[in-house]
């Protein structure tokens, strides 16, 4: 375990944060070195969750291996399966059915809203209000119910597999849907209450956490972390998959660079995926959801890239192919790796009560930082 | 009062007093109170059972099954669970919620030794079981959290349902009501 206690030449003061803290969101280790309460350095140490998955990929198949990627971004499972079997797609060159495509654009959506959902209500638990955490999941178990009764769990889906979708979606799947979008839409004005026009919120998230366009751009931040500092980054508009180039939504942008902005930017995106799913739920194509594929997959030999966008910004998936049934090399680019690596810039010069807010806006999920 | 109690026979009461032995590890060296402080036995069992403090410990998915069991829709708080602490200095149980890595164990091993007695341990999850899916092919995962600390209930899944770790928790308070030690725990 690497500790580091006492203090600086300067006469600063080393603190350790976690690896078990319940505002790290998991296992995250902080080494903060603060002058008085202002922080001058936040040094965070990777590893306390690593569990070898790119090494790991490197002796399954290109079956098997989507299931341990559900296991990195656990509140993105779908949209982790989704950017690795698009990218086996793209391999072996095969049109996957339209069924399966709109399939997996409203799970993708679901997830979303699942994954930002459970961040509000984390977040808010940071800064000492715990009834969102209560409300914040009353609408998750609703998702989660949807997710298993088409995918059969509730988490770790492993849904989509090469050539489309693992089954076809429950006989409820779209009457469920509808319900839940009616109960979302009774209910997501209870969040602006309780949270977003608290000014007691309001004036620890305002001005807090500031992250320059500039700044953001260089050391690659995503998702709605480069989207709260103006950066237009939505693999959505800018690489469209799938039917996102035909369904009509907006890029949530704000301009606030601060951990309000960030914070609207999350709750204006569930707000759009809700848009996206009231597009496809009634135009689900009649026919197949999964297209014919080899019972033993065999990607040619050459280097692969697909990307998407996750709940946290862009997901990458680079596969090397030597031609056999197994991947020779497998990298994974997630997003909160480098949204992490921006909060030392955030940090520094504010006080330590603001880091925990910031950290929050972040919505770090820690095993898919060390992967 | 005071002379009766002279020279009569030590009631057992006179044993729990300031002056007797202390509370409740020496209990049932007392002679002749066999079952009056039985009985206490069970009373302390069954306080401890109904109140016990999980830690807020979740390094990975499990933690999010976790968290929907401190929710509404399952709510552990029915069964005493509700006072999740941060601190293991305050906690009862341990929940391993997710896979721990060989540079995490040391860090498990410390907050265990950290909590105070009596003290127990669920392994939450096949990760936390025996690895799990990161059983084969990997260089950094334990395979099974009781390499690091010792675990009293195992609960299966990938992650579990919340369902399962209910269950799990209730027969944890089962079988500490039944007065079991730690090794009759793990003997099943």
């Amino acid at each position: 375990m690497v500790e580091e206690i006492g203090t600086t030449p300067e006469g600063d003061i080393i603190i350790n944060v976690g690896p078990q803290h319940p505002a790290t969101h998991g296992v995250l280790h902080l080494v903060i070195t603060i002058n008085g309460e202002t922080i001058k350095k936040v040094e965070p140490h990777l590893g306390y969750i690593h569990r070898s998955i790119e090494k790991m990929c490197e002796s399954l198949t290109y079956r098997q291996f989507i299931y341990v990627t559900s296991r990195m971004d656990y509140l993105s499972a779908h949209i982790n399966n989704h950017a690795c079997a698009l990218c086996v797609e793209k391999g072996l060159q095969i049109e996957i059915p339209s069924r399966a495509k709109v399939i997996r654009v409203i799970m993708d959506e679901l997830t979303r809203i699942a994954s930002h959902e459970l961040w509000w209500g984390a977040m808010a638990m940071d800064l000492g209000a715990f009834t969102p955490f209560f409300h914040a999941f009353r609408e998750r178990e609703t998702i989660n119910d949807i997710m298993e009764e088409t995918c059969g769990a509730r988490l770790t889906m492993n849904y989509m597999v090469p050539g489309g979708v693992m089954l076809d979606i429950h006989p409820n799947f779209q009457k469920r849907v509808k319900d839940f979008i009616t109960l979302y839409k009774s209910k997501i004005s209870e969040y602006d209450e309780l949270v977003t026009g608290n000014i007691i919120f309001q004036n620890r998230m305002k001005g807090v956490g500031y992250l320059s366009p500039e700044d953001a751009i260089s050391f690659g931040c995503t998702g709605p972390t480069a989207k709260g500092s103006g950066v237009s980054s939505d693999i959505r508009k800018l690489y469209p998959y799938e039917v996102y180039d035909q369904v009509q939504f907006d890029e949530v942008l704000e301009t606030g660079c601060d951990s309000f902005a960030r914070y609207m930017v999350r709750i204006r995106e569930m707000n759009q995926s809700i848009r996206i799913i009231e597009q496809l739920i009634d135009n689900i194509p009649e026919g197949d959801f999964q297209a014919k594929t080899k019972a033993v997959l065999k990607l040619p030999k050459g280097e692969f890239y697909q990307r998407v966008e996750t709940a946290r910004g862009e997901f990458g998936v680079y596969i090397v192919s030597e031609g056999g049934t197994t991947p020779y090399r497998i990298k994974f680019r997630s997003p909160g790796f480098s949204n992490l690596s921006a909060l030392d810039q955030m940090a520094r010069g504010s006080k330590l009560g603001d880091l925990v807010a910031m950290m929050g806006t972040l919505d770090l999920v820690i095993p898919d930082i060390d992967r | 009062m005071s002379s009766n109690s002279n020279n009569s026979a030590p009631s057992p009461n006179t044993h729990l007093g300031a002056g007797g032995a202390s509370f409740p590890g020496q209990l049932h060296e007392t002679p002749g109170g066999g079952i009056v402080l039985s009985k206490l036995d069970d009373v302390i069992n069954w306080a401890r059972s109904n109140s016990l403090w999980p830690l807020t410990f979740a390094t990975s998915c499990c933690g999010i099954e976790m968290m929907a069991v401190a929710a509404a829709k399952y709510d552990f708080s029915r069964f005493g669970f509700e006072v999740a602490r941060a601190s293991p200095r305050q906690a009862d149980v341990i929940i391993i919620a997710g896979t721990i890595v060989n540079k995490m164990a040391p860090v498990l091993k410390r907050l265990y030794d950290q909590m105070a007695d009596p003290k127990y341990v669920i392994a939450m999850g096949a990760c936390a079981i025996s690895g799990g899916p990161f059983f084969y092919n990997t260089y950094s995962v334990v395979k099974g959290a009781d390499h690091v600390i010792p675990v009293d209930v195992y609960v299966a899944g990938c992650p579990p349902r919340p369902e399962a770790l209910l269950h799990a928790l209730i027969s944890l308070q089962e079988k500490i009501k039944m007065g079991m030690t730690r090794e009759q725990i793990k003997g099943g």
